[in-house]
């Protein structure tokens, strides 16, 4: 690439429309290659990360869950609410995948692969923390309904039954949507690779050969699941909202819940992608496909989503505001003045204040700045979650329950691990896998390169110096 | 299929004559509590017996003031009546003159349990003794039920007490009646289920009903005041009854029309409908 100009940012265009097709595989092809060693720092804390977070889970399990300081009041703290905020980071995916790739937002072709990736790793880490958070830890497959010689169902009736399901539906289907995307580049890579690579690559790419029965059975499927995805998504997270919304206790029992979560999950993951943008287009010499102006356009849609946000948790407000429903009152009072108030305003910072900077062009241009706070964003957001778990449970109804907890360390070591094991499994698929999306890049590029011209006739008369069809007929209508 | 479909007619027809009778359930006893406030005096022995009868782990010091202790029967403490203070004398809320106000609290065994439909593997259900049951051995300690309890009456085995709480020869002092729980379990007051299903098995193999006052629950037998009162309330002949249709308190509410204003008998949180079965008596004080 000898003109630099398109990688600055002042850059306008999505991607450069005269990368040739070659140069695309070998970019791509080389990013499963030679990482900057930033990837291996990354790899190396993220290591550390679950190693901890192994170690404490090991010693709660000896030792009973009082390791994490709950109580009679405080049953769920950190786990439930990481639990959570890992679901809510899947949504980045589908809304990128298949909601861009519904409304034909080609410029989601580059990103959206390592969307999809986060959404499959961030079930993943969401699905750990209902089954470590748990006392009897070892019967967790009680909760789906197996045969058993006792004929015992789990309790329908129970939201966490509900998110049982959900949460298997989503990432069964979310696992399927990566790797039916995918499938095309793998085939890529099987007639490049060498070793253990060409076999992984061979077995996974299903015989793509790429003739036209094929492609045309891969978008028919594909745009199926993008389909069934959608609304799985949405109700994942609804579903999530009512193991608060269906309880009886001021401050989660509250109608506006299912809309609310879908809108912080969409923000959070709107979020990450960007972080993890930044991160890749530095760890992977990605500087021609993860441009500026794609980095721009997440920025705005990660502020519409955010100002959603923002309307969602001032109409919750409102309604527990004006429904004088008095321990719900106290409650949102409590958030407001009381011992966690520090982190309620820090979610209101984070989460409504700190999206605004997104409205300045500089920002949305400057990779470091950009990198910070689309971090606080999700930190902003990480609160919100706790800020919904912990003050309910610190008042509630009963006065002799009234208390605040701080969690205990096994409990910061599990939410600090969970980011260890979505990096590691994260950044093992961004080596492994293909992370941008060869054969889109092309058709985007293809679709770019394409002059659409107002008069064809007249261009055509231009470039042949032979009048087109349409001045033929009109000449020979006229005589 | 029909057999489905018959339940799920069936589910509603009780429901809406729950509805429609205030509180109608097909359960073949009823068990209810009636505690008068006005005769406890916070000396504890309820909650000691509890201890004593149902294997309660005493986890120490430290945990107690964690607050990740386990009693069944706990005494709470109020001392903020300052409206009974004499006019004029300064109203100081840790210490009132009247001294504390007592309440014995435990599971209230709601009708509308709110704990009962959030267990995700139905460890706790209501048995046809109007109980509402835990089931250790189904338990998975994911511990919704007790963030759903608006009473916070349900205790969770945070540790594994059996070396601690009864060292060496103090584990012959258990209850063989009923089993010691071990670590990631939930666990509340039973209404004493095993006095329950003894007295039963009595009557049964006597061939009678059960007597009122034949189960006594270890709270009831301990309290020097006689402040506690336990029985069936589908019986109308049991005290219980007499007592919550003296106080003009019915089920299946959650505001009562009561004639008379001065009647002492509520039930907590009434309002949040979770339809609770145990009595109380509010405390007559004079100023």
């Amino acid at each position: 690439m000898s003109d630099q100009k398109h990688l600055t940012q002042e850059q306008t265009k999505d991607i450069d429309e005269n990368i040739a097709w070659a140069s695309i595989n070998a970019d791509v092809l080389r990013s499963m290659e030679n990482p900057r060693r930033g990837y291996w720092v990354a790899m190396a804390v993220s290591v550390c990360l679950f190693g901890i977070m192994i170690y404490a889970e090991v010693y709660q399990y000896m030792y009973g869950m009082g390791a994490a300081l709950l109580n009679t009041s405080h049953m769920w703290d950190l786990y439930i609410s990481t639990f959570v905020f890992w679901i809510g980071m899947s949504h980045s995916g589908t809304l990128l995948s298949a909601i861009l790739h519904l409304v034909h937002a080609d410029w989601r072709k580059p990103i959206y692969r390592f969307a999809e990736a986060m959404t499959t790793f961030s079930l993943m880490t969401a699905g750990i923390f209902p089954v470590i958070h748990l006392g009897r830890v070892w019967n967790f497959y009680w909760v789906m309904p197996y045969m058993t010689d006792r004929g015992l169902w789990p309790n329908f009736r129970s939201p966490l039954i509900w998110d049982a399901f959900a949460i298997t539906a989503y990432l069964t289907s979310s696992v399927l949507f990566l790797y039916i995307g995918m499938i095309p580049d793998l085939a890529i890579c099987r007639d490049n690779a060498k070793g253990w690579r060409k076999t992984l690559y061979s077995w996974l790419s299903l015989g793509w050969r790429g003739d036209d029965r094929q492609w045309r059975n891969f978008r028919f499927t594909y745009l199926m699941i993008a389909c069934f995805l959608i609304p799985l998504a949405v109700s994942v997270h609804s579903i999530v909202s009512m193991d608060f919304a269906m309880s009886i206790m001021p401050g989660w029992h509250v109608t506006t819940f299912p809309p609310y979560f879908v809108a912080g999950a969409l923000y959070s993951g709107c979020a990450a992608i960007i972080t993890l943008f930044i991160l890749l287009r530095y760890f992977f010499k990605f500087e021609h496909y993860m441009t500026f102006p794609i980095l721009d356009k997440v920025c705005k849609l990660t502020f519409v989503i955010a100002m959603v946000w923002t309307y969602l948790n001032l109409v919750e407000f409102a309604s527990v505001w004006y429904g004088h429903d008095i321990p719900s009152k106290e409650v949102l009072i409590a958030k407001a003045t009381g011992p966690y108030s520090p982190f309620f305003w820090g979610m209101m910072t984070f989460g409504s204040v700190l999206p605004f900077s997104l409205l300045f062009k500089w920002v949305r241009r400057n990779m470091y700045v950009l990198f910070f706070a689309s971090i606080f964003l999700n930190v902003g957001m990480w609160l919100e979650r706790w800020m919904i778990v912990t003050p309910t449970l610190s008042l509630g109804y009963h006065p002799q329950a009234f208390n605040v907890m701080w969690p205990g360390w096994t409990e910061w070591a599990m939410v600090g691990g969970s980011f260890g094991w979505f990096g590691m499994l994260f950044l093992i698929f961004v080596k492994v896998f293909p992370c941008v999306s060869m054969y889109e890049v092309k058709e985007m590029v293809f679709h770019r390169k394409r002059t659409i011209y107002d008069d064809v006739d007249e261009m055509m008369t231009l470039h042949s110096g032979v009048p087109g069809p349409k001045a033929q007929t009109q000449n020979s209508g006229g005589a | 299929m029909s057999s489905l479909l018959g339940n799920i007619f069936k589910g509603w027809s009780d429901y809406s004559k729950g509805n429609e009778e205030g509180g109608h359930h097909n359960y073949e006893h009823m068990y209810a509590m009636v505690i008068d406030l006005d005769k406890c005096t916070g000396c504890n022995a309820c909650s000691t017996a509890c201890y004593a009868e149902n294997n309660l782990a005493t986890v120490g010091e430290e945990y107690f003031g964690a607050r990740q202790a386990m009693h069944w029967m706990r005494i709470e403490r109020y001392f903020d009546e300052p409206n009974l203070e004499k006019a004029g004398s300064e109203a100081d809320a840790d210490t009132q003159s009247h001294g504390a106000s007592f309440l014995p609290m435990m599971c209230q065994h709601c009708n509308a349990a709110p704990c009962e439909p959030v267990c995700p593997v139905a460890a706790t259900y209501h048995t046809p003794d109007g109980l509402n049951a835990q089931i250790y051995n189904r338990c998975i300690g994911s511990r919704y039920c007790a963030n759903n309890c608006p009473f916070r009456v349900r205790y969770f085995n945070f540790y594994d007490h059996q070396e601690t709480a009864w060292p060496a020869p103090m584990e012959q002092q258990l209850n063989p009646d009923i089993s010691v729980r071990s670590k990631g379990v939930m666990e509340k007051c039973t209404f004493c289920i095993q006095r329950t299903r003894a007295a039963s098995n009595t009557a049964k193999n006597e061939g009678r009903a059960i007597r009122d006052g034949e189960i006594q629950t270890a709270c009831q037998q301990t309290c020097p005041t006689s402040a506690i009162l336990f029985g069936d309330l589908l019986d109308e002949t049991s005290a219980v009854h007499q007592a919550w249709k003296r106080h003009q308190v019915q089920l299946g509410r959650y505001t009562q029309n009561k004639e008379n204003p001065e009647l002492r008998g509520y039930r907590i949180f009434e309002e949040l409908n979770v339809d609770t079965k145990v009595l109380y008596l509010e405390r007559v004080r004079e100023v």
